[in-house]
């Protein structure tokens, strides 16, 4: 558990150094995971410790969203008076992004004749 | 108020402890109703907590620097669960190699769809400047957004928000989506879902089956990377 964190912190840490001392355009945890992803075709697996720590950071992802949303609170006032853009923004662009990004990828699935999976629910 | 009470108070509002413990008991209280709810998407769990926690601070008259004096221990894992994604990413290589095409070509029409609306929806409708910057990088994960925010002179800390706000909708709406285009391929909606809702959509994929959280977490990641890559370039040339 330690190891496999300290691993996915270190990652994290050259990333974000390298980036700082490069000014790279993509940020350090981007980078950290690329990194980690090197990493793993080098040593041609992942252990069960990694394993086990990426997947209690990646099953409950949702919760470290929680404090940037709460956020909301500092910025009440300027979206009180500026509320319907972002809304009309923030729900059309989440719509049309979906729609847009699933459709491009199956029809390019389509036009290289590659069969795409169905899930069996009916 | 009963002075034994308000110096406990005075000592706990000046400790990160009791925020943190908010933070996730919140959470907590907010999945058993998601549970409770029977997983209906409306009752999105991330939306809950955030609103029980605004509740919280706002009767307590709290500030959120001190809340997250409290809730950044949290706030700071989503560095290093970036950084994890590598290990989902890893595992689906194989299918990565045949559909690599395919991804990078959706993912650069959902990256430059994602800002493009947004801005183009806000500038519509007379947002100002520093809202359309920080609502650009709105659909990538929040330490990636918040760092593009801040490159282009946005408010890091409202596209904080902006993406949270994001990926519930994503979260919320996407399933919907999906169904009313007929797409059933889990790794057509796994990268829609990812490139559009980041994490918290990651995190619904994840719900649906492993193969669409898998997907989703890689589109995430790409996403998080192309988006940093073309986001800046286009401001500039666009001269917003």
């Amino acid at each position: 558990m330690i190891q496999a964190f300290a691993l996915i912190l270190a990652c994290e840490l050259v990333g974000e150094v390298t980036v700082q001392a490069t000014s790279l355009p993509i940020p350090g945890p981007v980078l950290g995971m690329l990194l980690l992803l090197a990493w793993l075709f080098l040593r041609g697996g992942v252990s069960d410790r990694l394993e086990r720590t990426a997947s209690a950071l990646l099953s409950n992802l949702s919760l470290l969203f929680v404090p940037a949303g709460v956020g909301v609170l500092v910025h009440w006032e300027a979206i009180r008076e500026g509320w319907l853009p972002l809304v009309v923004a923030l729900v059309g662009s989440t719509l049309i992004t979906l729609a847009v990004t699933a459709l491009v990828m199956l029809g390019m699935q389509r036009l290289m004749g590659l069969r795409g999976e169905r899930r069996e629910d009916g | 108020m009963d002075e034994t009470l308000f110096q406990l108070w005075v000592y706990l509002s000046a400790s990160p402890l009791l925020w943190l413990t908010a933070t996730l008991v919140c959470y907590l209280i907010a999945q058993r109703i998601y549970g409770l709810a029977g997983g209906y998407a409306l009752f999105n769990p991330v939306a809950l907590a955030v609103g029980l926690l605004i509740v919280l601070l706002v009767a307590t008259d709290t500030p959120y620097k001190v809340y997250f004096d409290g809730a950044q221990f949290v706030h700071f894992l989503l560095g290093p669960a970036t950084v994890s994604l590598a290990i989902p990413l890893y595992r689906e290589r194989a299918r990565l190699r045949d559909l690599w095409l395919p991804i990078c070509v959706a993912l650069f029409a959902g990256v430059l769809t994602a800002s493009g609306s947004a801005v183009g929806l806000g500038l519509l409708l007379g947002a100002e400047r520093s809202t359309l910057l920080s609502l650009a990088p709105k659909s990538v994960t929040a330490p990636v957004a918040m760092g593009i925010a801040e490159k282009l002179g946005g408010y890091p800390s409202l596209t904080a928000v902006l993406v949270v706000a994001t990926g519930t909708l994503g979260a919320i709406t996407g399933v919907a989506v999906f169904r009313l285009l007929r797409i059933r391929d889990d790794v057509v909606c796994g990268i829609a879902m990812g490139v559009t809702s980041h994490g918290i959509g990651t995190a619904r994929a994840f719900q649906i089956s492993p193969v669409m959280g898998a997907f989703s977490g890689l589109a995430m990641a790409l996403s998080a990377f192309a988006t940093s890559l073309l986001l800046p370039p286009l401001v500039d040339w666009l001269g917003l």
